[in-house]
């Protein structure tokens, strides 16, 4: 395994300080709560789709730094995108933190979020990183919980 | 005692992880096994492996005897009077849910009340819960002060003619406190409520005697005290466990099987089906030897060392706040950092090499209590010394650092 330490990188540490995008929409057309039953992590996002597009999204809820991150990092990138966008970035996501994508080269749409590939070597906590885009899954097909059980 | 000596007793003390040596911090989680329990269950698995009380072959017979007397090391270790009192079990929950489908169904009724306190682990808690659902009973809870010591005042008004059972912890796994179970169990028994004791974080720190403490029923699971994990106890009054129905049914726990009726054996073997893991058994005999001629006074004194020196060197750092401030611990001490969540503590500490304990404890109402998702928590063994905890303190800081 490698440092957790080089997984803690900047980045992280500062989304994790000053998350963006947090907070709620009320309205919005898109809603749903996750739940991380190992750790208690919970995750509440909001959604406004437009057209086809993420028009705007929100976090809150509390969670560990790997969670917070990820769920900051995750409300940037996919806003403005299209849902068939965000589901295809949802996939690599998953895919690159339980090490079955390779960030390098199948992992193109999620830019600078590959930082986040360190985790598969931390698998206890795979399922911190992944409880955002398990949401954003779940409140774009219009389901109300997502659970990373 | 001789530490350096101990330690070579357990071969994982001496293993690197990730680059770092292991700074073993989770007996709370599992206590590590010794060489001798180790190597004695193996003996039994290569050259005395059969079964338990059946037929005459000479093989049967031998492991029936070792078997058997690991039940009277039991019996022995926990105070008990007669060995017909020591029911093998799975472990603590096991031991617990016996209590609650058999004692507890007999003697629970719609309306009734259980008292369990605000500390419980859930295997203290759910096997009640499910209990009192099944029929319409109410689960009460004993508060507990912010320095986590049981508010035992509550308890003249939370036991009624109606409670049939108070569960209680005799060491929080999360605050390391001890309650003062023999005090708790001579009021309860004051207003006629029997009592059963969950031991599992108790019995590897301090002497227990349930004859002392009048305990109707005392649990504990070997893998905390150095034994093996599938193997754990449940001591009973004899009186009890002769009036309670037995539990699972199947071979070993019979007189006579009939189409029209079968008969039980007598307390302990009527909660006993099946085949038991006998080679945990024994190894848990094993283990409790070890600790006995290690002595109990002299283990205690160590842990009492570690956790004095652990408290004071942890809670010189800034941001950091310990949960459970009791006047009477045991050697288990569960922090929160400021800004830093305990997963994220407990994965930094891993990469350090230091093995601690990040989570709700299994005692997520206790959580609640505090208002914390999680905490970390680092537990201390007899072969634990001070410069592991020095690690602990170094990789905690080194991680208050990364966070600033």
């Amino acid at each position: 395994m490698t440092d957790p330490r080089e997984l803690y990188q900047q980045v992280i540490l500062e989304h994790n300080k000053k998350p963006r995008n947090f907070g709620k929409l009320d309205p919005c057309t898109h809603h749903a709560e996750g739940h991380n039953p190992l750790c208690g992590d919970q995750l509440e996002l909001s959604l406004i789709v437009e057209n086809g597009l993420v028009a705007d999204i929100k976090f809150q809820g509390s969670g560990c730094a790997i969670d917070v991150a990820s769920a900051s990092l995750m409300t940037g990138i996919v806003k403005g995108k299209s849902v068939a966008e965000a589901e295809a970035m949802v996939a690599q996501f998953r895919g690159m933190v339980r090490g079955e994508l390779d960030p390098a080269t199948q992992a193109p749409l999620l830019g600078r979020l590959t930082l986040f590939s360190g985790v598969k070597d931390l698998p206890s906590r795979v399922k911190c990183a992944i409880l955002p885009w398990a949401t954003l899954h779940a409140a774009l097909k219009g389901e109300e919980e997502a659970s990373t059980e | 005692m001789d530490i350096t000596a101990i330690r070579r007793d357990f071969p994982l003390l001496s293993r690197v992880l990730n680059g770092k040596p292991v700074i073993y911090l989770d007996s709370a989680v599992s206590g590590q096994m010794p060489l001798c329990a180790i190597e004695r269950m193996a003996k039994y698995e290569r050259d005395e492996h059969t079964n338990v009380h059946r037929g005459v072959s000479t093989l049967s017979q031998e492991a029936t005897d070792f078997y058997e007397a690991a039940r009277e090391k039991v019996r022995r270790f926990l105070g008990a009077a007669s060995v017909r009192e020591i029911v093998w079990t799975r472990g603590t929950t096991e031991a617990i849910n016996l209590v609650a489908q058999t004692f507890g169904r007999t003697v629970v009724k719609a309306g009734d009340e259980l008292l369990v306190s605000a500390m419980e682990h859930h295997a203290n808690i759910v096997p009640w819960q499910m209990l009192a659902q099944e029929k319409g009973a109410t689960l009460k809870v004993i508060p507990i002060t912010d320095d986590g010591e049981l508010i035992l005042e509550s308890l003249d008004e939370l036991i009624t003619e109606r409670t049939k059972l108070l569960a209680v912890t005799h060491v929080s796994n999360v605050l390391g406190t001890v309650n003062p179970v023999k005090e708790i169990i001579a009021r309860a028994h004051a207003r006629g409520v029997p009592v059963l004791v969950d031991g599992a974080q108790a019995v590897p720190h301090l002497k227990v005697d349930v004859q002392d403490l009048d305990a109707d029923f005392y649990v504990f699971s070997g893998h905390k005290l150095s034994g093996p994990t599938g193997i754990g106890a449940l001591y009973g009054k004899l009186a009890h466990l002769e009036a309670m129905p037995p539990w699972h049914g199947g071979g070993n726990m019979i007189r006579s099987v009939t189409w029209e009726k079968t008969t039980y054996m007598a307390a302990p073997g009527k909660f006993e089906a099946g085949t038991p893991p006998i080679a945990a058994a024994i190894g848990l005999g094993a283990a409790l030897d070890y600790l006995g001629n290690l002595g109990l006074d002299r283990i205690a004194a160590q842990e009492h060392d570690l956790l004095v020196y652990a408290t004071e060197r942890l809670e010189r750092i800034p941001g950091l706040r310990i949960l459970g401030k009791a006047r009477d611990k045991a050697s288990v001490i569960s922090f929160v950092v400021e800004g830093i969540h305990p997963h994220d503590m407990g994965s930094l500490l891993d990469g350090e090499g230091v093995v601690i304990r990040a989570g709700h404890h299994c005692a997520q109402p206790l959580m609640a209590r505090y208002n914390v998702p999680a905490t970390t928590r680092a537990s201390f063994a007899y072969f634990n010394t001070r410069e592991d905890i020095d690690v602990l303190v170094s990789a905690v800081e080194k991680a208050i650092e990364l966070f600033k």
